[in-house]
């Protein structure tokens, strides 16, 4: 099969990507172009395969079959203007560094073998602890600090990286509401610069209002493009099945309990 | 800035011991016996040989040329494993050094074999040491193999390897010792380590070998940490993550084979585990965990050694072992930064703040309970102990033991086993307490996706967690958003700090 | 090569005791804790050291009382430091299995001169020797006493595992549900420990405390691949145990004499023996080999992934 070729303006593109676990496909040829500039949310149930896609497209698994391009380019080429945002759970972090450590992991690849970090390195990383609201806990170990304390260090190592195109995988897990707030200043702003981020999401209610480009996924892309296009209630019944209706009663219930502005003062009202 | 002063600081402990023992006694023949006559006064003497003082400083001040160098051998061995030690406790492969030093036996005794086939000195070391070392990578290659291709799992991938390769090598060894002729004694060496037993090529091999890894540990410092830290993430950057593993897992082979004649093939994994983990109760910093695993190795490898030398039946290798696990024992319990002695005190003392807290909110609301519709004011009362057990799901003996404590802390004025009441600052705090708690709780409803029926209790567990800096920036959120407090407290209550 | 009557009695003590040790083995692999094996094999020197000195003799109850207090010791010490210290699993078993085996070192250089100890014969064993020392006669019959401890072992191990089956299967494969079904998960497992205690006690003889480990592990990993049923995979792991054992024992006849040695370890080449066997699971197994792998991996590639897909 020959490699397919993409201009070098589309910052991903993936064709007939197939992944397998053990016997079990997870992933069905994919085939997917991402445009520059946009916010992209990858959406779908539990077990569609959307770190897997991400997982695939960084090689951290092997793929069965399929092309990744990456600004016309494969992968391996252009790791450079790629930056990764992994889980939050997929470290331990008992692990004896501090944030301003694990945020100058993100320079290594340009200091390259052998050189130790100097200044210069760690005054970038504080930059970007302090563009994420965090540069206070620059000399705090990781494990005294928050869950989204964590994630907000996890994308400031990211963002040192300078790349072009970002992969973040459930960067919204389980994090406060100052931390969601602040990655989606971070998100405009790298949109702002240029940049592509494409970013696994759970959570539907918030899609329409932090994506102009989704991605359906389930084992298959159901379909993608623009979020007002795309993120309707149809496709969504196709990526989710019989869950979907589910899912949207519990929203409307979580919508009721906690409407801003409705809410007369008496914090026992709600039940 | 630590690893750099650490840097020309080992290689200088290290030249500095290598010209010691070669500089300072140059004419000593290396097959010296130990001691004859201590050896004489062993064998008549079936207990314990308790040195005196004398012995005692003879060999802490290094003077016989073996004890000086066997103890120093094992420091340097002890510093080098503790460095390597490190990364490989981080990389949560521990136990890798079991499987890689079991697996390095088999590998002696063939080289063993073939060397006598070709003619050669069947026992000659840097030939035995190369086989050890191509059966051990050849060993952890097999473990990484069956974990990635089968579905049985790391451990009992670890312990197949390891056992399977360690038979194969007792029956090779086997072979050679019933073999005609050659003589294979000295062999088992590589199993219980012959200490006592060095000799000066021991010594600069070791040195050697303890020198370059320190050397790469350094250089590689920032690709291990990285790998150790984040796998994955490494990868994306592009580093070669096998490789580097491999490189890491090359420095721990090295430091294993020549650790397997002076330690012992079990032991030597003890001196890979025991030092790095202690360390890690010492500090959150992993340069300073490093040095202090090399010290702890250091020391170990030191004080074991010369244990061993003053009592001549003890073998070196299991003192030392013996020694590197006090120092962890002592490291788990005292440690500043992860032992358990300090987690106990500070979870003690959060459940004793947690205690006192729930104590003065029950008090303040009751009091409250009782404020007249007409006052504006809630008044300090006195309350009865039985309507307080009823607030909560306290026993009475509970209740008693955190009102004592209370009364310690000049919080509670008068108590006489029926009716409590609150000191002028107890009352303040139980206010500020009470108000920090509904501001939090209604944060909580109002900002985060939290089931209202919920909120006490996961108000409860946080509120105690936050600092008093904390409850302010919640405050000032509340107000800029004009959401009025929902329990103003009396203005003499506010108390400022925490 | 000549077959005595002396070598059917080392493949029978060789089959007793790898049996005794695979059943308990299944369970160490699949609550993915063969490592632990390894820890208590090598750290019931010092209850065996122990043992030596209190009693004076090498085959005493004794010994197996002290071994299985050592291996329970273990245990829990590795937990302790696991939990309390928040050590790393692994590093902690290597902490506890290290110092005992050191302190049991200790301990019988210091018995060295009341016992007829030799630490090489604790780590490896000499089955060549145990059919000349017999205890019991039937018939014409005189049966070695190394037999007779392994098959009483064996029969223990076995009545506990058919009695406790399904709790031994629910607390390996979920010790918290097991907890929630009143099924005590604790006492499981330590019961799983003293099993593996007293085994490698009872082996340690024949085999040796290191060679010990292949017994556990290797027979049980190579069951592992070929069936998807825990009594299955018991009997095929007893089945991997017989054949290790016969073929180990073959080959320590003739190997050597391919090589122009004399003899060698017997135990040593039934280790070996074992990893074979492994080794053919490893690669002709019939759904998780590494061929039907390939193969499969082959077909699925072939296939056209958008009609299997729908």
């Amino acid at each position: 099969m020959n490699a397919p070729t993409h201009p070098p303006s589309v910052p991903l593109a993936i064709d007939d990507l197939t992944v397998a676990y053990h016997r079990k496909p997870v992933l069905w040829d994919v085939d997917l172009d991402i445009p520059e500039g946009k916010l992209v949310g990858i959406v779908g149930p539990n077990g569609a395969g959307k770190s897997t896609l991400i997982k695939a497209c960084l090689e951290l698994i092997p793929k069965a079959s399929g092309h990744v391009t990456i600004y016309g380019q494969p992968y391996r080429k252009q790791r450079s203007l790629v930056g990764y945002v992994p889980q939050r759970e997929s470290v331990d972090w008992d692990f004896p560094v501090s944030a301003l450590d694990v945020v100058a992991m993100g320079t290594y690849r340009k200091l390259g073998w052998l050189r130790p970090v100097a200044k210069e390195q760690k005054e970038l990383a504080c930059h970007a602890l302090d563009r994420l609201g965090v540069a206070h806990l620059a000399n705090r170990q990781i494990s005294q600090l928050s869950g989204g304390q964590q994630q907000r260090v996890f994308l400031a190592r990211a963002l040192v990286q300078d790349a072009q195109l970002y992969f973040m995988d459930e960067p919204f897990a389980a994090v406060d509401a100052a931390t969601e707030r602040a990655i989606v200043t971070l998100l405009h702003e790298l949109k702002d610069q240029g940049k592509t981020c494409l970013v696994v999401h759970h959570d539907l209610a918030t899609v329409a209002q932090y994506f102009d480009w989704v991605v359906l996924l389930n084992m298959r892309v159901v379909k993608a493009g623009p979020t007002e296009e795309i993120f309707t209630k149809e496709n969504l019944k196709d990526t989710y099945g019989g869950r979907l209706a589910l899912l949207e009663e519990a929203g409307q219930r979580l919508r009721y309990a906690g409407i801003p502005g409705s809410y007369p003062g008496n914090p026992g009202r709600s039940q | 800035m630590i690893m750099q002063r650490c840097l020309p600081m080992s290689v200088f402990l290290l030249i500095a011991c290598f010209a010691t023992v070669a500089f300072a006694s140059p004419f000593h023949n290396h097959d010296q016996p130990v001691s004859a006559n201590r050896e004489l006064e062993a064998l008549s003497n079936r207990g314990i040989d308790w040195p005196g003082a004398s012995q005692i400083m003879r060999v802490a001040t290094l003077q016989n040329y073996n004890t000086r160098l066997v103890v120093l051998s094992t420091t340097i061995l002890g510093t080098a494993s503790g460095l390597i030690g490190t990364f490989l406790l981080l990389r949560k492969r521990s136990l890798m050094g079991d499987a890689l030093s079991h697996a390095c036996l088999p590998g002696i005794g063939l080289m063993f074999m073939m060397m006598g086939a070709l003619g050669g000195d069947g026992k000659y070391l840097p030939g035995l040491l190369l086989g050890a070392t191509l059966t051990g990578v050849g060993g952890v290659v097999l473990v990484l193999l069956i974990r990635n291709t089968t579905r049985v799992k790391d451990d009992a991938a670890m312990g197949l390897v390891l056992s399977v390769m360690f038979g194969i090598g007792v029956a090779v060894l086997g072979m050679v010792q019933a073999m005609p002729g050659a003589s294979a004694a000295g062999l088992e060496y590589f199993i219980y380590g012959k200490t006592a037993s060095m000799v000066m090529q021991d010594f600069t091999l070791i040195s050697a070998v303890a020198a370059a890894v320190t050397v790469m540990s350094m250089l590689l410092f920032k690709e291990f940490t990285l790998v150790c830290f984040d796998e994955g993430y490494a990868s994306t950057q592009g580093w070669p993550v096998n490789w580097l593993d491999i490189a890491m897992l090359s420095l721990v082979t090295s430091v294993t084979v020549v650790g397997l004649q002076a330690v012992g093939l079990i032991l030597i994994i003890a001196f890979l585990i025991t030092p790095a983990a202690a360390a890690r109760f010492w500090t959150e910093n992993l340069k300073r965990m490093l040095l202090l695993s090399g010290m702890i190795g250091a020391i170990s490898g030191w004080l074991g050694s010369s244990i061993s030398a003053l009592l001549p039946r003890l073998p070196a290798g299991a003192v030392i072992v013996v020694v590197a696990a006090t120092i962890f024992l002592m490291s788990m319990i005292f440690g500043s930064s992860r032992g358990v002695l300090l987690r106990m005190l500070a979870r003690r003392r959060l459940n004793r703040k947690v205690g006192r807290q729930h104590l003065l909110r029950a008090v303040y609301e009751l009091i409250e309970s009782r404020k007249h519709p007409e006052m504006s004011d809630v008044a300090n009362v006195a309350i009865s102990m039985d309507e307080l057990l009823l607030r909560r799901s306290w026993t009475r003996s509970e209740l008693e033991k955190l009102i004592r404590i209370a009364t310690h802390e000049d919080h509670i004025e008068y108590y006489n086993g029926k009716l409590i009441r609150l000191s002028e600052p107890g009352f303040g705090e139980a206010a500020r307490i009470t108000r920090n708690h509904r501001l939090w709780e209604m944060y909580l409803i109002k900002h985060a996706d939290v089931a209202a029926a919920h909120v006490d209790r996961d108000a409860d567990a946080v509120e105690h967690v936050l600092g008093a800096e904390m409850v302010r920036k919640l405050e000032e959120e509340l107000v800029k958003r004009g959401q009025a407090l929902l329990v103003p407290p009396s203005p003499h209550t506010i108390i400022t700090g925490a | 090569m000549v077959w005595l009557p002396l070598d059917t009695w080392i493949v029978v003590i060789g089959a007793l005791c790898a049996m005794a040790c695979a059943l308990p083995g299944c369970f160490l692999v699949l609550r993915k804790m063969s490592m632990m094996g390894d820890a208590i094999s090598h750290a019931v020197l010092p209850g065996l050291a122990i043992a030596f000195l209190v009693t004076g003799s090498r085959a005493s109850f004794g010994m197996f009382i002290g071994a299985a207090i050592v291996g329970v010791i273990t245990a829990v010490f590795t937990q302790w430091i696991s939990s309390f210290g928040k050590v790393d699993r692994g590093a902690s078993m290597g902490i506890v299995f290290t110092t005992l085996f050191a302190l049991g070192l200790l301990l019988i250089v210091q018995a060295a001169d009341h016992v007829d100890l030799d630490p090489g014969c604790v780590l490896y064993g000499a089955i060549e020797l145990t059919p000349l020392d017999t205890t019991m006669t039937i018939g014409r019959l005189a049966i070695p006493r190394a037999a007779v401890v392994l098959a009483t072992v064996l029969l223990i191990n076995m009545a506990i595992i058919i009695s406790f089956f399904k709790e031994l299967q629910i607390s390996a494969f979920d010790p918290a549900l097991a907890t929630t079904m009143g099924i005590n998960a604790t006492l499981m497992h330590y019961l799983l420990m003293s099993m593996v205690a007293v085994t490698t006690v009872a082996s340690f003889e024949a085999v040796g405390s290191i060679i010990v480990i292949a017994m556990l592990i290797a027979p049980a990993a190579t069951a592992y691949l070929l069936t998807d049923r825990l009594s299955v995979m018991l009997v095929i792991s007893a089945v991997a145990a017989i054949l290790s054992s016969a073929l180990g024992h073959l080959s320590a006849l003739t190997v050597p004499r391919l090589f122009g040695f004399e003899s060698t370890n017997t135990s040593g080449m039934m280790a070996g023996a074992t990893g074979l066997l492994f080794g053919f699971a490893w690669i002709l197994a019939p759904r998780y080999g590494l061929l039907s792998r390939w193969f499969h991996r082959k077909n699925l590639l072939a296939e056209d992934p958008t009609v299997t897909g729908e």
